[in-house]
């Protein structure tokens, strides 16, 4: 079927040919006319007023009445055709938008960037998920002079642009820290600083901060109200919940952090998350936390980074591949 | 280029009769009944602002006759508040009216040129023009 030019002989004819048969065939190229007639951005008083032209030439002796009733009909019509021009002008400007906060989620993943550390002894998986275009979430690998690994773990309450500006901020902050001054509770408290002062008051980040150092296979760790992690004994298979109390960064520009210590044995693994990966949604529950557990036991056979990656799989179609928030999830694994 | 006409607007009922005004010059000027509806939509648009938003005000057609084209200047006037920020009512989307009026750059889509000037706190001028085709 060719397509049709919506000008008066063509709809004409066509409205013709439909009053004469009740054709199916008339409809479908109606509804062409229709799907054209929006990409024209011809607006539906046009059309009202073809259609009247259309009936004037096919029965010249109709009575005024019916006349008259499509001028009513075509004012009563044009709110329609300028809401659907908003809608297309809307719609442009949205495409717009799109594109420019894709560019900036681009800028900000060279940013945010961190490389994951291939270290002797320790075995890393990382994965990190916006929600949406831009992540709210951050995690940040280091290594220092001795060979001890710093990994940070960090969420901004909040998702989208204002969240990722304000993760680059943290980012820089990390950066410009002495590297002789590991400690996490340093590090939280010397952030917690930058961010209550640069931050808006109403927005808050918590962190997690852990160091592990390879040569005595110590963990050391602290926390700004962040989203408590999972270690897992080998010999006891067994989850423990770890977790230090800290206040969220950015509350109070003398709030102190405690760290703690403790030994890895081989086989065992620290799992860092965001609210994220415990905030995951079956419909409109809240999946227990006895499911994440269940989860990552099932593939902590895997590299660390198929763990992360299999992990988020599962959630990832558990939520119908909808993450409601950013999705970070870290596993250290001790395997020597 | 013939005299204008104005509609003072102060109840809502102003309204129709500017309108009315609006869609009898057009029809003199040779606007078929499309073109009619756009006007009389715009002169509603412009109208109800000056109702809503400036209290009072007026509306003023021009027929315009050159050499090469005929078309008509519909004219609004008010000495209300003003508008601070124009481009933002310039904006799609943007509308204090409950989000149905087709507002400013409604009025801008129905007809050909559209020019707006206002001052905070002495009140708003539109003048907007459509060309018979």
């Amino acid at each position: 079927m060719n397509t049709l030019k919506l000008d008066l002989e063509n709809y004409r004819d066509l409205l013709d040919e439909y009053i004469r048969t009740k054709d199916e065939r008339a409809l479908y190229q109606a509804e062409q006319f229709s799907k054209q007639s929006m990409q024209q951005n011809i607006s539906p008083e046009e059309i009202i007023n073809v259609h009247l032209r259309s009936l004037q030439e096919l029965y010249p002796e109709l009575p005024d009445y019916i006349l008259d009733s499509f001028d009513f009909l075509m004012e009563t019509m044009m709110s329609y055709g300028l809401a659907y021009q908003e809608f297309q002008a809307l719609r442009e400007k949205q495409l717009e938008l799109k594109s420019e906060i894709a560019v900036a989620a681009n800028m900000q993943k060279t940013l945010l960037s961190t490389v994951k550390p291939e270290m002797e002894g320790v075995d890393i998986g990382a994965l990190s998920v916006p929600a949406r275009q831009m992540n709210g979430d951050y995690h940040h690998f280091v290594v220092d002079d001795e060979g001890s690994l710093g990994v940070a773990v960090a969420d901004v309450i909040g998702k989208g642009v204002p969240a990722a500006l304000c993760m680059s901020m943290i980012k820089y902050a990390m950066d410009s820290f002495p590297e002789l001054r590991m400690d996490p509770k340093y590090i939280l408290g010397s952030l917690n600083r930058v961010v209550e002062r640069n931050v808006d008051s109403n927005m808050f980040i918590t962190m997690m901060y852990c160091m592990y150092n390879t040569e005595s296979s110590t963990l050391t760790y602290a926390s700004a109200g962040h989203e408590p992690g999972f270690y897992y004994h080998k010999e006891k298979d067994e989850f423990e919940e770890i977790s230090a109390p800290g206040l969220v960064l950015g509350v109070s520009a003398d709030a102190m952090y405690e760290q703690y210590e403790r030994k890895m044995d081989k086989g065992d693994m620290l799992v860092l998350l965001t609210d994220g990966v415990t905030e995951c949604r079956k419909g409109d529950d809240f999946i227990e936390q006895e499911e994440i557990l269940e989860v990552i036991r099932e593939y902590k056979h895997l590299s660390s980074q198929e763990i992360v990656e299999s992990v988020y799989k599962y959630f990832e179609r558990l939520q119908d591949f909808q993450l409601r928030d950013d999705f970070t999830l870290i596993v250290l694994k001790r395997d020597v | 280029m013939s005299d204008q006409s104005c509609v003072y607007i102060k109840k809502e009922w102003d309204i129709v009769a500017a309108r009315q005004m609006g869609r009898d010059i057009a029809t003199q000027v040779g606007f078929k009944t499309v073109d009619q509806a756009r006007i009389a939509t715009a002169i509603s648009e412009l109208a109800r602002n000056i109702y809503l938003y400036a209290g009072a005000g007026k509306i003023c057609f021009e027929a315009i006759e050159t050499v090469q084209k005929k078309g008509i200047t519909i004219k609004a006037t008010d000495e209300g508040p003003g508008i601070s920020d124009l481009a933002q009512v310039m904006e799609d989307g943007y509308s204090t009216s409950g989000g149905l009026g087709a507002g400013l750059p409604g009025v801008k889509r129905l007809m050909d040129e559209f020019d707006i000037i206002s001052k905070s706190g002495e009140g708003t001028t539109i003048e907007s023009t459509k060309w018979l085709r």
